[in-house]
């Protein structure tokens, strides 16, 4: 879930630290990037904080806005602001800011009202909790737009081609692209999997790519969601409500829609069932209410307008799926399913569990059912498989990638662990392995002891880690106590896909609310903003 | 009834598609938003009404309505008014209080929120929230009779609500019954309750008797200027038991209610197929019809009104029954030869 991930990747602001751009121009930087990239790349290095503004910046609710050093999405690109984005721009310095806190109180009453909420349970009851929603959209223009499209289209093609190599010949582990062991004994690698030939050779039909900004406005990818990525429901929600709360900021505005998303989703969902049915029955599958984000599942059952269904209601019969209906048993042919692998099928995984469906993975192995995502992509959006990427993509596809990773040394081989070594105190340092309870190394906050007792371990078990530089993410203006701030952003895009793969023209856009602050999870002072982009 | 008939859109692949889960959601959702909606009138009805021969309110007769006695006197040996209003109101141990059923209802809703419409899950949201965080003190300071006038119109804003907004399918069938099924139960044990009250001895059945206690179970049942309307002469034990019985036109009356499960079952079977599921529930209902239609009130009261009240009791959960056993039988009751699907 996206308010719980789990390997809260660590961006830590430095400030004014030299050193930051000859780590992003490093080795791993693959060379030949898109156009778009290398413009990006060219006018970051002068980026300063006081560059270009225009009367609009100085006007009305910017007036305070304090524009850092980072890039900003509304306020400070480094250059000539585009002409889509100036228009947003100058609407909104026009606004009262005590009528958009106004706006803003009136937002979350509704999405309370609406129960657009997560729920969280503590002992004694369970709270359902609005994810705090910011009136002022993050803009992306048609350009920025295209590249990241072309990026997610290119990531999800790589991953399922690794996936289907994983799970049937193994080539590129016997080529010695990324270490066997890494795949093999991973431990979403999953062996029910070997050898199953799934519809269109597709693994992940819903992928969600966690994107940032460094301080030159590049994008890169912070992780990949191979498994079940959540949040979308929130893309098309925050759109629904600024539509309601500012009509007036977006009004004649060339926006993308984001409303065709549910329709889609059935389209690849019937794209990949299995192989002669002619109306194929989708099914979402959930945990159920107590889940905290069953709106979501509520949500994207209704758009598909397809059964939300749990695990009590379907039933394997001679190795196929069925739902109980008020007029018996009836086939199932695709199951979105929002549970996780191991819950699935107590036959076949946890035997505990009792929101899987008992012969469930039996009748998907035999091919008379279809899965989404896939059982066992986990492998492909593992941390330390993340560092391996740009070659996986290069492996496949034969191109360069065109999203950038964050750079990552693997410390498995020599060159990483030398780099490590020698720059330790200003890399972030993770264990990649499953048990992330060895907690990270942040150089540049620690103690000369902690470096010195990570220098030991990294010399002592160096395929236990990998090494990322600290990045500057992107800000964008956001409404706070205070006034219009500058809060630090993510993205993450929604790419589905079945004979073909469609990103959604947008995306969860998350904002750490909490000044200075890189975290954008909601449990910690997130929220999130509508992402507009732009048609033209 | 046109609104009992499917729509004609040609998505007659969809029409048996409804979970068996769903269909128990609705119906459930439909019997406790009626339950809530009765126990707020009778609380109401009782505190300003129901008098015993000391002039008290008598309370007992909510707990004896709900027959609740056994677990509420382990509770309460020595029960106070604010026992009796806390434990139907705010006790969410308690199953039957407000409180308890509001709980129900929200679970139910959050189940078929894919099915109900945005509008009736918004207000359903709103009022459960709402009734879930309240508290004894919210009853002293808003007052007994206004806490339960509010309860009572949520609950006919959900009934407003769902006429609107949701959609005419199997959904809204189960829904129907569970609605109907819900009001037949509920005016059989007020009047059975009421009437040992206030009447315990056979004989005086035709005679004219305390009117401001037999005007407070037409209270009770929303039935005071209907009836009045009807029978401006005489209030008669006879008279009021015949309205809320037999009265084709009152909407909580049992006649009418059972009347309406009928056509309820029968759309079900000709718009959806389900003729063989609902055979054995159809025959008990027409049953239970043929007796209330052959007795006049006064036959009933003569030949044992607690007897018969009792018996439709029964008669009604058979129906519950059967209804779950055909439409959300348990899994080891399904088999493929049921699948009417294509492969």
């Amino acid at each position: 879930m996206f308010w719980k991930k789990q390997n809260c990747f660590v961006l830590f602001l430095l400030g004014k630290q030299g050193g930051i751009d000859r780590l992003i121009n490093n080795r791993n930087d693959p060379a030949g990037y898109a156009s778009y990239n290398r413009r990006v790349r060219k006018r970051g290095i002068q980026m300063k904080s006081n560059v270009l503004h225009s009367q609009a910046q100085e006007a009305g609710i910017f007036s305070a806005y304090h524009r850092p050093e980072f890039f900003c999405e509304l306020m400070n690109r480094g250059e000539e602001l585009p002409e889509a984005l100036r228009q947003v721009q100058e609407r909104l310095a026009h606004f009262d800011i005590k009528e958009l806190r106004y706006r803003t109180a009136n937002a979350e009453t509704q999405l309370y009202r609406l129960g657009i909420t997560f729920t969280v349970y503590t002992d004694r009851e369970a709270i359902d909790r609005v994810l705090p929603f910011d009136v002022i959209p993050r803009v992306l223009t048609a350009e920025e737009w295209a590249f990241i499209e072309r990026g997610v289209q290119q990531r999800v093609k790589a991953i399922n081609m690794f996936l289907w190599d994983i799970y049937h010949d193994r080539k590129i582990l016997q080529d010695g692209l990324i270490p066997a062991d890494l795949v093999l004994k991973n431990a979403n690698y999953c062996q029910a999997m070997v050898g199953v030939d799934v519809p269109g050779g597709v693994y992940v039909h819903i992928n969600g790519t966690d994107l940032i900004r460094d301080r030159s406005g590049r994008f890169l990818v912070l992780e990949d969601n191979a498994r079940t990525p959540s949040g979308v429901s929130y893309v098309i929600e925050n759109r629904h409500m600024m539509l309601r709360l500012m009509p007036d900021l977006a009004s004649g505005v060339p926006l993308r829609s984001v409303e065709d998303y549910g329709l889609r989703l059935h389209r690849a969902l019937c794209d990949v069932a299995p192989e002669g049915v002619e109306n194929p029955q989708v099914v979402l599958l959930s945990p159920g209410i107590y889940n905290s984000a069953y709106f979501e599942h509520v949500f994207l059952a209704r758009e598909m307008g397809v059964p939300l269904v749990e695990g009590r209601d379907l039933l394997v019969e001679n190795h196929h799926v069925y739902m109980r209906t008020v007029a018996g048993l009836r086939p199932v042919h695709s199951i979105y399913r929002r549970i996780d692998d191991a819950f699935l099928d107590p036959l076949a995984f946890n035997p505990e569990s009792l929101l899987g469906v008992p012969g469930l993975v039996e009748a998907y192995r035999r091919g008379n059912v279809t899965i989404a995502n896939a059982l066992g992509t986990g492998v492909a959006d593992d941390k330390a498989v993340y560092a391996y990427m740009p070659r996986i993509i290069k492996y496949y596809l034969n191109e360069e990638p065109i999203l950038g990773s964050v750079e990552t040394h693997i410390c498995a081989e020599p060159e990483g662990l030398a780099f490590t070594l020698a720059n330790l105190e200003r890399l972030v340092v993770k264990p990649v392995g499953e048990s992330g309870g060895y907690g990270l190394l942040i150089g540049p906050h620690a103690t000369e002891s902690e470096l010195e007792d990570f220098r030991q371990r990294l010399q002592d078990n160096p395929s236990n880690y990998i090494s990322q530089p600290v990045i500057d993410l992107s800000v964008s203006p956001t409404l706070c106590d205070a006034g219009v701030e500058a809060r630090h952003v993510d993205l993450r895009p929604f790419a589905l896909t079945g004979k073909s793969t469609w990103v959604l023209p947008g995306g969860l856009s998350r904002v750490a609310l909490r000044k200075g602050s890189l975290v954008v999870n909601s449990s910690q002072g997130g929220g999130s903003k509508d992402t507009w982009v732009m048609s033209v | 009834m046109t609104q009992l008939s499917p729509t004609s859109n040609g998505m007659l692949s969809n029409l048996n598609t409804l979970l068996s889960r769903y269909a128990e959601s609705m119906m459930w959702l439909a019997r406790y938003m009626e339950r809530i909606e009765n126990l707020a009138r009778l609380i109401e009805v009782t505190e300003a009404f129901v008098r015993g021969p000391d002039g008290k309110t008598v309370w007992e007769t909510i707990v004896q309505i709900n027959s609740d006695e056994e677990r509420f006197q382990a509770l309460h040996p020595a029960a106070t008014e604010q026992d009796y209003i806390q434990f139907y109101i705010t006790d969410l141990a308690n199953p039957s209080s407000i409180k308890g059923m509001a709980n129900a209802v929200r679970e139910n809703a959050r189940s078929a929120r894919p099915l109900i419409s945005t509008e009736m899950w918004m207000h359903l949201n709103v009022f459960t929230r709402w009734v879930l965080d309240l508290d004894p003190s919210d009853i002293r300071r808003t007052g007994l009779s206004a806490l339960c006038n509010r309860i009572k119109q949520e609950c006919q804003t959900h009934t407003g609500v769902t006429e609107g907004t949701l959609y005419r399918d199997q959904a809204w069938l189960f829904y129907l019954l569970g609605r109907h099924l819900e009001r037949s139960d509920q005016i059989t044990r007020l009047i059975d309750t009421r009437y040992h009250t206030l009447l315990p001895c056979e004989e005086e059945v035709g005679s004219e008797i305390d009117t401001t206690q037999w005007a407070s179970v037409l209270r009770s049942a929303a039935a005071y200027h209907a009836f009045r309307r009807l029978q401006p002469v005489t209030t008669t034990p006879a008279n009021v038991v015949g309205f809320l019985l037999k009265n084709e036109g009152f909407p909580r009356s049992l006649a009418l209610n059972l009347r309406q499960t009928d056509t309820v079952l029968a759309a079900l079977s000709a718009h959806y197929n389900l003729r063989r599921q609902n055979y054995a529930i159809q025959e008990r209902l027409s049953e239970l019809r043929a007796t209330l239609e052959d007795q006049t009130a006064e036959e009933i009261i003569i030949r044992g009104l607690h007897e018969y009240m009792h018996w439709i009791q029964n008669q009604i959960e058979a129906i519950q029954s059967e209804v779950a056993a055909a439409y959300w039988p348990p899994v080891e009751r399904l088999h493929l030869s049921e699948c009417h699907g294509e492969q």
